[in-house]
């Protein structure tokens, strides 16, 4: 049996017991820039785009033609099967189009007047509530991961019979730069604990995890202040480590279990969402809120970065102004984090339900192109591989388009952290090689 | 704000550790330089010469080798001339400096360029150029002097007096192959006062570079360990002089830590670094105890080189998640 790496981080006078996963790497975190900074919330855009696929699965078919008048939370967009969510609109108004762009279908709501979602409900009881009952509501608020993934939640918790023991929190945030999780986790402790009670009832799971780096102390501190009556309710201090945050990493280092490879969570009796939606869920329930809105971190070459409660569509535009503008030349903006994150190509792309961050990098701050140089067989991304993967074989193996080998070398166990091309001292773009090579075996995959 | 703006898009990550291969390398230089000063203390200009001459044929090697082959040329990699200076160490201070030029052109071109240069040579450059010298010019290469002395360039820009009182030097007059003489003290080998190749004299400079590149995590302990732990062992069970003359004489130091590490010669696996540094260590006792060649290194690192294909394939680490049949 492997044993978890037990490492004691300071706290105040107090050590504090840390787990983790095995190898991983640690990259510069920059949270400094936003960490101390209270959650807002954002002007009120005038205008969003609403992707109907900006969730996992099916896309949503959109109920409302152009012209129509909505209002705050009706819903614009069905979900179309059972892994799709439903979208909401996120600011009254009117819809001026629905627009074919690339791949996906957008509405465009333009705003008539600002209106905050009510939220004065007392807080209801989970003994009243059904656990089909909040997979309902949660379904019905088309809630998705917050993390990054946007997967449809009602899935997660809709366990088919399989049984289910714990629930995990992600609270580790092992994303650079990134720190919304981190403030919501210190100021919305009560939401995140009932909205992990909510998680545990609706999936049928006798304990609630909360797994946090202890870079964030005053959040681990918090929660466990607020859940201090839950007895089955546990925060764990995580290594300061990435990609700490990754699903399989994050029950690993808690629970020292490992999902099979090419499994769920599920298989091991286990569910993860990100602490973001367990607040989601707990405005869904008692305030009927469907997501509308999401905290995300815009930071990095922006004048006040900030943490921001946005309504989902807001144009990136709005939130960089609204942050102060660009601090130099900006000469990339990411979606997410710098490890994995998606570069953007324009300013009017509209937030979505899976946006943890707005990254603007200076012309400055971005790294150059530099030409690959031969492997030197440093073992640096073989040491960093979080899945345990040989990643400098998997790219000479999709280079050489060896289908067969890239299976035998376990290729679909990636979790494309991005650490083997981080640690790279040939620049060598790993990750990309290795997307290729899972590409050309799901593709063989699909011919058989 | 500008309402177009000029934005770079590519796939992440989009940040990197800044590591390169020129850091690498030179970062192992930087390690090499307390052996280096230490030969030059012994050897003085005799030293100096070999290590400049080797340096400059296999950069000088590599340029051309990559111009003939069409490739960039990388010459300020700092790969070829850590070639050079491993080679310098590993050669006897008389040693005519054209057979170590030669040396050190069979070293990048025979061992690195015909394979297709850095990356993918299958043995360690430097020893294929030492191979070559031992083999070709056998009379020469085993011509040890006993060091000279304090040398002329450092007693002019350091304390010298001093630190020869201090380290109890006194000079030497006793010619000695500390492999094919006994009786040598082992303090003297351990700081270098015995004969040998340049770098072969202090293991305590070695030693010192060693640990620098340990905890710069530019070499994988494993391995050293496992070379120096097996000689250490079979040498208390098998040899008559004990381990730690077998440890410190000899080039053990320099090939523990700065020849089997190199990470292009070497295994990618952690239970492959454990298998190559012990393999080396059970050849290297085998040539010393039982051949009759006296020294074991350079031979125990090429064989092992051979098997690093065949040991990373076998060594594969489970995958995360994966289960196995023996599990």
């Amino acid at each position: 049996m492997e044993l978890i790496a037990i490492n004691f981080t300071k706290r105040g006078d107090i050590r504090v017991k840390t787990k983790t996963f095995k190898q991983g790497i640690h990259p510069k975190y920059n949270k400094d820039l936003t960490n101390s900074k209270p959650l807002e919330k954002a002007n009120l855009p005038k205008e969003v785009t609403l992707y109907l696929d900006q969730h996992i699965g099916s896309p949503a078919k959109a109920i409302v033609e152009a012209g129509d008048k909505v209002k705050l939370g009706d819903k614009v967009g069905e979900s179309t099967g059972f892994i799709s969510a439903n979208l909401h609109a996120s600011i009254s108004g009117e819809i001026t189009a629905i627009e074919e762009r690339r791949d996906s279908i957008v509405i465009k709501i333009k705003g008539s007047e600002g209106e905050q979602w009510q939220v004065d409900n007392p807080e209801k009881n989970l003994e009243d509530i059904s656990a089909e009952e909040i997979r309902e509501i949660i379904k019905e608020a088309g809630i998705v991961g917050l993390g990054g993934a946007a997967f449809p939640s009602h899935v997660k918790v809709s366990t088919d019979g399989k049984e289910v023991n714990q629930v995990i929190l992600n609270g580790a945030e092992c994303e650079p730069y990134l720190t919304v999780d981190h403030r919501t986790m210190l100021e919305q402790a009560s939401e995140v604990i009932y909205g992990l009670k909510a998680l545990m009832k609706s999936a049928g799971a006798k304990e609630g995890y909360i797994g946090v780096e202890v870079n964030k102390m005053d959040a681990i501190n918090k929660l466990e202040e607020v859940s201090q009556k839950d007895s089955n309710i546990n925060i764990i201090p995580l290594e300061v480590k990435y990609p700490q945050g990754g699903e399989k990493q994050l029950i690993k280092a808690i629970l020292d279990k490992e999902v099979p490879s090419g499994g769920l969570p599920l298989d091991i009796g286990v569910v993860v969402n990100n602490v973001g939606t367990a607040v989601a869920v707990t405005e869904a329930i008692n305030y009927g809120k469907p997501l509308i809105e999401r905290g995300l971190t815009v930071t990095g070459a922006v004048n006040n970065p900030q943490n921001l409660i946005v309504r989902i569509g807001t144009p990136i535009r709005d939130l960089i102004e609204e942050c102060g503008g660009f601090k130099g030349e900006p000469g990339k903006i990411i979606l997410g984090g710098p490890m994995t994150g998606q570069a953007q190509s324009s300013l009017d792309v509209g937030v979505s339900k899976g946006t943890s961050g707005i990254l603007v990098l200076s012309k400055d701050e971005i790294e150059d192109y530099k030409d690959p140089r031969p492997c030197i067989r440093c073992a640096r991304c073989i040491d960093g591989c979080p899945a345990k993967l040989m990643p400098t074989a998997l790219a000479n193996l999709a280079k050489n388009d060896d289908v067969e080998g890239l299976e035998k070398y376990n290729v679909l166990d990636c979790i494309e952290c991005g650490s083997c091309t981080y640690v790279c001292p040939a620049n060598i773009d790993l990750l990309d090689w290795i997307r290729i090579g899972k590409a050309k075996v799901e593709a063989k995959r699909r011919e058989n | 704000m500008k309402n177009k703006v000029d934005l770079t898009v590519s796939s992440g990550p989009h940040m990197t550790s800044g590591e390169s291969i020129e850091r690498i390398m030179y970062t192992v230089i930087l390690a090499l330089v307390p052996a280096m000063l230490a030969s030059i203390y012994y050897f003085d200009t005799m030293a100096v010469g070999l290590i400049v001459a080797c340096s400059l044929g296999a950069i000088g090697t590599e340029f051309i080798s990559q111009k003939l082959r069409g490739v960039p040329v990388t010459i300020g990699d700092g790969s070829a001339l850590l070639t050079g200076i491993l080679l310098a160490l590993t050669l006897p201070p008389t040693l005519p400096i054209w057979m170590a030029v030669l040396g050190s052109i069979v070293a990048i071109a025979l061992g690195k360029h015909v394979f297709g240069g850095l990356g993918y040579n299958i043995f360690n450059p430097a020893l294929v150029g030492r191979a070559f010298v031992g083999v070709a010019y056998t009379e020469a290469i085993t011509n040890m002097v006993p060091p000279v002395g304090m040398p002329v360039i450092l007693t002019e820009i350091l304390p010298m007096d001093g630190i020869r009182e201090s380290l109890g030097v006194v000079d030497i007059v006793s010619s000695a192959t500390p492999l094919a003489e006994e009786g040598i003290g082992i303090m003297n080998m351990f700081v270098g006062r015995t004969g040998g190749s340049l770098g072969e004299t202090s293991a305590l400079a070695l030693i010192l570079g060693g640990l620098y590149l340990l905890y710069k995590g530019y070499i994988d302990w494993r391995i050293p360990v496992g070379y120096l732990g097996s000689v250490a062992v079979l040498t208390t069970l098998l040899g008559s002089q004990g381990p730690l003359f077998h440890l410190f004489a000899g080039g053990l130091m320099l090939g523990a830590f700065f020849m089997a590490t190199d990470m292009v010669t070497s295994p990618v696996t952690k239970k492959g670094r454990w298998i190559f540094g012990i393999g080396c260590g059970i050849i290297l006792v085998i040539i010393r105890l039982y051949g009759n060649y006296a020294e074991g290194v350079l031979f125990s690192i090429l064989l092992m080189n051979m098997f690093v294909p065949i040991i990373d394939k076998y060594t594969l680490p489970r995958v995360f998640g994966e289960v196995r049949a023996n599990g």
